[in-house]
């Protein structure tokens, strides 16, 4: 299969929804395909690559923050633009601006950028496909 | 003629828009597309032999692919699949986005 380009469109934000946890499955076969992701994170997806989240201890299970090994999305994310890059994919994550200032959340990972929706109109235009996660 | 991947990620017992969802997929199979109907999270409930799900029943034999996700029936605990709904892994999103197939989340 040739490289292809996505545009994908997450809403959902971090720790809540069941649809991260599949819209990162997808995101994962993508990367390990070599193919480009363009993602625009919308409303609460804004905050998936907030650079802050912290794992943290679990003192009712009596675990330290190793043995709680506690995931975070701004870890996935990085995870996910890595391994893009390893197979020769690139990802274009796109925080909403206006998102991520009514949050607090502008501070992102390495290698994401801040944008608005008109990003996702452009990512629209140059993919081969779309994919819109909305929320519940 | 196109080809639609259905991604269906709610359970009908849990909402109602999942009906016409399945309508979505009825009627665009009746226009002359071809469908895939991917179930997902908790979509998956309605894919067991004893859900009291008619509704998804009648579109197996429908001339819709009807697919479940391996790794949400896992995560149920769920073995045993309606007859006429297939297993799929999450690659199958994949493979239709890369065909050009209009892929809708539900």
């Amino acid at each position: 299969m040739s490289q292809k380009t996505f545009a994908i469109a997450l809403m959902d934000p971090p720790y809540e929804s069941e649809n991260l946890t599949t819209a990162f499955r997808i995101l994962d076969v993508m990367a390990q395909r070599g193919h480009n992701i363009n993602l625009f994170a919308y409303e609460g997806a804004a905050g998936l690559a907030f650079a802050k989240q912290t794992p943290h201890p679990n003192p009712v299970h009596g675990k330290n923050v190793a043995e709680e090994n506690h995931p975070t999305t701004k870890d996935q994310v990085t995870a996910l633009l890595a391994l893009a890059a390893k197979n020769g994919g690139k990802v274009d994550w796109v925080n909403c601006g206006m998102c991520v200032d009514e949050r607090g959340v502008g501070e992102f990972v390495a290698d994401t950028r801040r944008g608005s929706p008109a990003d996702f109109h452009s990512f629209c235009e140059a993919s081969d496909n779309v994919l819109a996660i909305p929320t519940k | 003629m196109a080809e639609y991947l259905l991604i269906e990620s709610r359970d009908p017992f849990e909402s109602n828009d999942v009906g016409y969802y399945y309508d979505l997929a009825s009627g665009l199979v009746e226009a002359g597309n071809q469908v895939t109907l991917f179930l997902i999270q908790n979509a998956v409930f309605a894919a067991r032999p004893s859900a009291q799900a008619p509704k998804l029943q009648a579109l197996v034999h429908s001339g819709i692919k009807i697919l479940a996700d391996d790794f949400a029936l896992k995560e149920r605990g769920i073995t045993k699949l309606l007859d006429g709904v297939q297993l799929a892994p999450i690659e199958i999103v994949v493979d239709h986005l890369e065909a050009g197939h209009k892929t809708l989340w539900h």
